[in-house]
C-alpha cells in the first residue's frame, strides 16, 4: 500500500504537530540519565589519570576502602578480561576489549583523564574523598598529542602490539598507525598530465566535541541473583546491554537496560563509559550505583571526534570538468583505533563524479581520549579540504561555484568509489534550487563574502524493531526500539497515525526497554526515521489486516470487500447492511474476535538513500580584531520527504551551528605535558544562540525514497558536512588568501590579515 | 565528610567579626557567581561562607556629594535598571550587564567582579576609568582605595584577610564628561574577555579633551590603569595622532600571556584597537 510516492494523499505526513515530548522538556519534568534514583542508591567517582601516558605500577585503595561510607570499588581487575569481539555502534563497529580499557586502564594510562579506579560511597563527598585516598604509583612515558608527531618514526608508541593494518606484507614493527586504508580508480596520474588546472593544499582541522548539553550519566542495579538493570541516556539500549554484558561476562538476558530521555548525543553517545564501571560497583556490593560525569569529565574522557591533516590535489579541464583527484587524510583516532578516516575517504568525493581517484587515509592513535562518533562521522573533514579546493578551482577557471558544482555533480548511475551506484540522489536539484535561492541572488555588501559548499552522507538502514497496540478505546501506542535524539517518536507517531488513518493525537509513541522490545540498532547513521519507521509501518499495516478480517467477521462478509480508510473499516459489499466500523468499535470488543490487537515487526532495513547538502554563508570581519559574523545562513538539503519538517528543519539548523562552531572557534588545546586546557564550555567554545543569525532552510523533497514507505531520507548527518568550507571560504575572499587551518579563531584571522 | 558554615549578618561589624573568627577559613561572598563556581570545582575550600546580601548599605545606589554611592554587592540587574547612575557612568555600567547572562546579572555584583581579582573582569577597567574609589571596612575602622590599587595578582587583593569592600565612590560627573567600555571575545556572549578597555573622558566647551582615564582588562596579571594613555587624549580633539599615541601607550603597558584564550601579540593588538574605539564612543558621548 505504501511506495514512497503518495505525496498528494499524505494527511499526517509532511505535517508540523507539536512535538510529543516538548512539555515535559521544558517544564522539567522529563527524566535524563542524572535524574533517576533509587532507595539505597550510592554516589560513584572515577578516579582519572594525571598523566598523558604512563605505566600504571601499582594500585592502592586501602586507605579510602577504609574511609566509612564507602562501599566499592572497582578496577580494570573487576572486568572480564578474556572479552573480545565487536558489538554494532551506530556508524561501525566498536572493539570491546578497548571499550573496556577506555573504561578502566588496566596497564597504562594512554590519556590525560583516563579512568583508572572507581568507587561507590553513601554520599557524594565521601565518594570524591575516597577517590583522592586512592593511591596510583605511575611510571610516566613520553606522550605524543600531534597526528604528524604521532606518525614520524621514534614516536613514543601507544601499543606495542599495534601493526598498522593495510600493508601488504604485514609491518614488522609496531607504530601509531593503526590503519592504512587505500581506495581509488583510474588514471591519476594521466588526469594530473593532461590537466588544464591543478589545484593543492595541505588543509588541517581541530578535534572538536559533540557538545552534548546531558553529560553521560546511569545508574546500575545488580540483583542479588545476578539480573541486572541498568538506567541511562544512551544512542542505543542494545548497544548498552552488549557493550556492558560483555565487558561484565554475563548473559544478555540477565541485563536490562532501560533508555533515559537524552540530552543530545550526535554520535558520542554509541559508546559506554560509566555503564560497566557502574554495574561493577554494583555487583560488588550490592546496591544500586549512579555514576554522572562532569563537563570536565566529559572533555577529558569522552568524545570527540578526530582533528585531521590532508593534502588534496584536483586536476580539472579549462571548462570545469574535474577529471581526476588524489588526497592524503590522516585522522587522529585518540588513545586506540578506530578513527573514521575510512569514512572521510569514502565520502570525501562522493558528490562529484570524478574519474580517476586516489585516495590514502591514516588512523593514527595519540595520548587524547578515544574519539567517538560525531554526526556524519570523518565526513565534515574531508568536505572542508575538498570543497575549499573546489571553491579555489572555481575562482582560478572564473566559475561560479555552483556551476562548477553542477557541472560534476553526481546522478543517478553514476558510481561511487567505493563500489555503490548512485541512485535516486536530488543533488543536482538542490545545487538548482541554492542557485535560485533568494540568498543567492542577494548581493553582499562592502566587506562582506559568500562561501558555498555542499556535502554528502551515506544514512543506513539497518535492524530495527517496532510494534504497535491498539489501546481499548480505539487509540495507539507505538512502542520504538532506538532512543529518540532527533524527533524520532513524533516521526513515528505520525507514520503509525497516516497508515492507521488516525488523527495525530491518538497515537503516542514510547522507547522500548531490551526486554519489552526486539533488537534494534542504535541510534546512528540517520537510521531511525528510515528504518524503524520501516518497522513501524510495517507493524501498523498488519494492524490494518488484522482489523479489516475482524469487521469482515463481525460482518460475515468476504474480507476483500473491506476498506479501510481513515481510522475506519467500510463494507463494500452492498448485500450486506453493515455499518461502518471505527477502531474504537472494534478495539472495544476485541475479546470477542480474537483477542487484543497489536503487532511487532523486527526488519533488517535495505533501501536507504543518502543524502546531500548545499550550503550558503555570509560573512563579515572586524579587520582590526579578526573576529568574524555569520550574517546569513542557508542550508538546503536532499531529504527524500520530510516526514515532520520543522523537525528536519531543526536537524539542518543544528548541524550547520554545530559546523559553524567547528569552523571557527572550537578546538582541543593541549599544553606541553599532555593536559587538556581548555575542558570546559568557557573556554572550549562552542556557538551560543546570538552568535548566529536564523539559519534558514530548503527542504528539497525532489526525489523521495522510493524505498521507504513515505520516501524518507537519512536527514541528521548531512547537514554538518558543509558548513566547514562554506564558513571557511567565506573567510578566504575577505582575508584575500586560502584559509587552511580550523577553527579560524580571531587571532588567525588577524594575523593572515596583517600579512597582507 | 566536610561541611560548610553559612552566615548571614547583618552589620559590617558582625561580618569583620566574622571574617577574624574564621581566622582565613572563610570566603565572603555577595553574588556567588565566582565563589560558588569555584566551591563546585574544587578550587575554593571555604569552611565558612560568610553572605553579604543582607547587610545594609552592601546592597544600593544613593546620591552623595553630587556622585554616587554603590554597595558593593548590588546586583548587576539593579545597577542597569538605575536610570541617573546609567546616564552618569553608561561605560562603567555596559561593562557590568555584560557579566554573564540575565541568570547571572540577578546575581553578580561589581564588589566580586573587583574582589574575584581576575585580571579579565569586564567591570574593572571601566571603574578605573571613571576614577571609582572603594570604601573598605576592617578590624581598623574604614580606609579608602581606588579601584585600580585593589587588584594585586591573579585571584589577589590588597584588602587583608578581615577586610570587607563595603560601596564604590563614583565622583560626581563633570559637564560633557562620559565613558565607553568595550570587550573582545570570540563568541557574543557567555565568555571572558580576551581584551577589555574602558575609557572615561572629559571635554570642553570646543570639544578638547580635558582629561582622560583609560583602564585595561586580561593584558597583564591584574587589570591596569594606564595613564600615559590618558594622557595621550589631553589636549586633543582626538585626532589621528592622538589616538596614534593612545594606541602607543596601550600597547606599551600589556604584558600579557599566550594561553587559551588568546596570544599575547594577538591581545597586545587588541587591546590598542579597542581602547581607540571606546575612547570615540566616549568622546561622542560626552558632547552628545
Ligand atoms: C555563567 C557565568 C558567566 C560569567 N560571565 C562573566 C563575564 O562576562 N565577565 C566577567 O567579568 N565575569 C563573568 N563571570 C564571573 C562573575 O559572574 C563576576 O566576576 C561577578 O561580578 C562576580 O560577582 P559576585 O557578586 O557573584 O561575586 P562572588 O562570587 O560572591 O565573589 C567573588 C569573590 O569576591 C569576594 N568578594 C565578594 N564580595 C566582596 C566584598 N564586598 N568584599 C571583599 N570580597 C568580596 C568573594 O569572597 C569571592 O572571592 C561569569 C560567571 C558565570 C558563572
Amino acid at each position: 500500500m505504501s511506495d514512497g510516492n503518495q505525496g498528494g494523499k499524505l494527511k499526517v505526513v509532511g505535517q508540523r504537530p507539536i512535538r510529543p515530548d516538548g512539555v515535559d522538556k521544558v517544564t522539567g519534568r522529563a527524566q535524563f540519565g542524572a535524574d533517576f534514583h533509587l532507595p539505597g542508591m550510592l554516589a560513584g567517582r572515577i578516579k582519572r589519570s594525571p598523566h598523558a601516558h604512563a605505566r600504571i605500577v601499582k594500585i592502592d585503595a586501602s586507605a579510602a576502602a577504609s574511609l566509612p561510607g564507602v562501599k566499592a570499588i572497582v578496577t580494570s581487575v573487576d572486568f572480564d578480561r578474556g572479552a573480545s569481539g565487536e558489538v554494532e555502534a551506530g556508524e561501525g563497529h566498536t572493539a570491546i576489549r578497548e571499550v573496556a580499557e577506555n573504561c578502566l586502564a588496566s596497564g597504562k594510562v594512554l590519556y590525560v583523564g583516563h579512568a583508572v579506579a572507581a568507587v561507590a560511597a553513601t554520599h557524594p563527598e565521601i565518594a570524591a574523598e575516597a577517590i583522592d585516598l586512592i593511591e596510583v604509583t605511575y611510571e610516566a612515558l613520553p606522550h605524543v598529542i600531534d597526528v604528524e608527531e604521532a606518525m614520524a618514526p621514534g614516536a613514543p608508541l601507544l601499543h606495542a602490539d599495534l601493526f598498522t593494518k593495510g600493508v601488504n606484507p604485514k609491518p614488522d614493527k609496531p607504530s601509531n598507525i593503526a590503519l592504512k586504508s587505500v581506495m581509488g580508480r583510474g588514471d591519476v596520474p594521466g588526469a594530473f598530465k593532461s590537466a588544464d588546472v591543478i589545484v593543492e593544499g595541505r588543509y588541517t582541522t581541530a578535534a572538536v566535541h559533540q557538545g552534548y548539553i546531558e553529560p553521560h550519566a546511569c545508574v546500575a542495579s545488580w540483583g542479588a541473583d545476578g539480573q541486572s538493570t541498568v538506567w541511562c541516556s544512551s544512542q542505543g539500549q542494545f548497544l548498552v546491554r552488549a557493550l556492558v554484558a560483555k565487558i561484565l561476562g554475563m548473559p544478555l538476558s540477565d541485563l536490562k537496560v532501560i533508555p533515559a530521555e537524552i540530552g543530545g548525543g550526535f554520535g558520542g553517545k554509541t559508546t559506554v563509559y560509566l555503564e560497566p564501571v557502574a554495574l561493577a560497583l554494583s555487583r560488588k556490593c550490592g546496591r544500586p550505583v549512579k555514576l554522572v560525569m562532569s563537563r570536565e569529565e566529559v572533555f577529558l574522557a569522552s568524545g570527540p571526534t578526530s582533528g585531521s591533516v590532508m593534502d588534496v590535489k584536483i586536476a580539472a579541464t579549462k571548462d570545469g570538468k574535474i577529471t581526476g583527484a588524489e588526497m592524503m587524510l590522516a585522522y587522529q583516532a585518540g588513545a586506540f583505533p578506530g578513527s573514521p578516516v575510512h569514512l572521510g575517504c569514502m565520502t570525501a568525493f562522493a558528490c562529484y563524479d570524478v574519474e580517476n581517484l586516489a585516495l590514502v587515509g591514516y588512523d593514527v592513535v595519540s595520548n587524547r581520549p578515544k574519539v567517538a562518533a560525531y554526526r556524519a562521522p570523518g565526513a565534515p573533514m574531508a568536505a572542508f579540504a575538498v570543497e575549499s579546493a573546489i571553491d579555489e578551482l572555481a575562482r582560478k577557471l572564473g566559475m561560479d561555484p555552483i556551476d562548477l558544482r553542477l557541472k560534476n555533480a553526481v546522478r543517478d548511475g553514476a558510481k561511487t568509489v567505493y563500489g555503490a551506484t548512485v541512485k535516486s540522489a536530488a543533488f543536482v536539484e538542490t545545487l538548482e534550487m541554492v542557485k535560485a535561492s533568494a540568498h543567492y541572488k542577494t548581493p553582499l555588501a562592502k566587506g562582506q563574502a559568500r562561501g558555498v559548499a555542499a556535502g554528502f552522507w551515506f544514512n543506513i538502514g539497518g535492524e530495527s524493531s517496532a510494534a504497535v497496540h491498539v489501546d481499548e478505546d480505539g487509540g495507539v501506542t507505538v512502542v520504538s526500539s532506538n532512543p529518540d535524539i532527533g524527533g524520532s517518536r513524533a516521526s513515528m507517531a505520525m507514520m503509525a497515525a497516516e497508515t492507521l488513518g488516525l488523527p495525530i493525537e491518538r497515537v503516542r509513541c514510547i522507547i522500548g526497554d531490551t526486554a519489552s522490545i526486539g533488537y534494534s540498532g542504535s541510534t546512528g547513521g540517520s537510521r531511525v526515521t528510515f528504518a524503524t519507521g520501516m518497522a513501524v509501518v510495517q507493524a501498523a499495516e498488519k494492524v490494518v489486516a488484522d482489523l479489516k478480517r475482524r469487521a469482515a467477521e463481525t460482518w460475515g462478509c468476504d474480507l476483500a470487500m473491506v476498506e479501510w480508510a481513515d481510522g475506519v473499516a467500510k463494507c463494500a459489499d452492498p448485500s450486506k447492511d453493515a455499518k461502518p466500523l471505527s477502531m474504537k468499535a472494534i478495539a472495544s470488543r476485541s475479546a470477542k474476535t480474537g483477542g487484543p490487537i497489536a503487532a511487532e515487526v523486527s526488519i533488517n532495513a535495505q533501501g536507504a538513500a543518502a543524502g546531500y547538502g548545499v550550503h550558503l554563508c555570509d560573512l563579515e570581519i572586524d579587520p582590526e580584531t579578526g573576529r568574524s559574523t555569520v550574517i546569513r545562513y542557508t542550508a538546503a538539503q536532499d531529504v527524500g520527504r520530510a516526514i515532520h519538517p520543522a523537525y528536519v528543519e531543526g536537524q539542518l539548523q543544528g548541524g550547520a551551528a554545530q559546523g559553524i562552531g567547528w569552523a571557527l572557534n572550537e578546538e582541543y588545546v593541549y599544553g606541553k605535558s599532555g593536559q587538556l586546557e581548555n575542558a570546559s564550555f568557557l573556554d572550549y567554545r562552542m556557538p551560543v544562540a546570538s552568535d548566529l543569525p536564523m539559519i534558514d532552510t530548503i527542504l528539497v523533497e525532489a526525489r523521495p525514497n522510493p524505498r521507504h514507505p513515505y520516501g524518507a531520507k537519512g536527514v541528521g548527518e548531512v547537514p554538518i558536512v558543509p558548513p566547514l568550507a562554506a564558513v571557511a571560504n567565506a573567510v578566504s575572499h575577505i582575508v584575500g588568501e586560502r584559509m587552511t587551518s580550523l577553527p579560524l579563531s580571531p587571532a588567525k584571522v588577524l594575523a593572515a590579515m596583517a600579512k597582507r | 565528610m566536610s561541611g560548610v558554615d553559612y552566615l548571614s549578618p547583618g552589620t559590617v561589624a558582625d561580618a569583620v567579626s566574622a571574617l577574624r573568627a574564621a581566622g582565613g577559613s572563610a570566603r565572603l561572598m555577595a553574588g556567588g557567581t565566582d565563589l560558588l563556581v569555584q566551591m563546585r570545582g574544587g578550587r575554593a575550600k571555604p569552611k565558612v561562607v560568610i553572605d553579604l546580601k543582607g547587610i545594609p548599605g552592601l546592597s544600593g545606589i544613593r546620591l552623595e556629594g553630587g556622585g554616587f554611592i554603590v554597595g558593593a554587592a548590588t546586583p548587576g540587574a539593579v545597577l542597569g535598571e538605575h536610570e541617573a547612575l546609567k546616564a552618569a557612568w553608561p561605560g562603567v555600567i555596559e561593562a557590568a550587564n555584560l557579566i554573564g547572562s540575565t541568570q547571572v546579572q540577578g546575581r553578580a555584583s561589581l564588589g566580586g567582579n573587583l574582589c574575584n581579582a581576575s585580571p579579565a573582569a569586564d567591570s574593572v577597567p571601566a571603574l578605573i576609568a571613571a576614577g571609582v574609589v572603594c570604601l573598605i571596612e576592617g578590624p581598623g575602622g574604614k580606609r579608602e582605595l581606588p579601584v585600580e590599587k585593589v587588584q594585586t595578582g591573579p585571584g589577589k587583593t590588597a584588602l587583608a584577610v578581615d577586610e570587607i569592600l563595603v560601596a564604590f565612590r563614583f565622583p560626581a560627573k563633570a559637564a560633557q564628561s562620559s565613558d565607553a567600555y568595550l570587550r573582545m571575545i570570540p563568541r557574543t556572549e557567555m565568555d571572558i574577555a580576551v581584551v577589555g578597555a574602558g575609557v572615561s573622558v572629559s571635554l570642553d566647551a570646543s570639544g578638547v579633551c580635558t582629561a582622560a582615564r583609560v583602564g585595561i582588562g586580561a593584558v597583564a596579571p591584574t587589570t591596569l590603569l594606564v595613564e600615559a594613555a590618558g594622557a595621550a587624549l589631553v589636549g586633543s580633539e582626538f585626532d589621528d595622532a592622538a589616538l596614534a599615541k593612545l594606541e602607543a601607550a596601550v600597547a606599551a603597558a600589556c604584558r600579557p600571556i599566550s594561553d587559551k584564550r588568546g596570544t599575547a601579540e594577538y591581545r597586545t593588538k587588541v587591546a590598542s584597537v579597542l581602547a581607540r574605539r571606546a575612547a570615540l564612543i566616549a568622546r561622542d558621548r560626552a558632547s552628545a
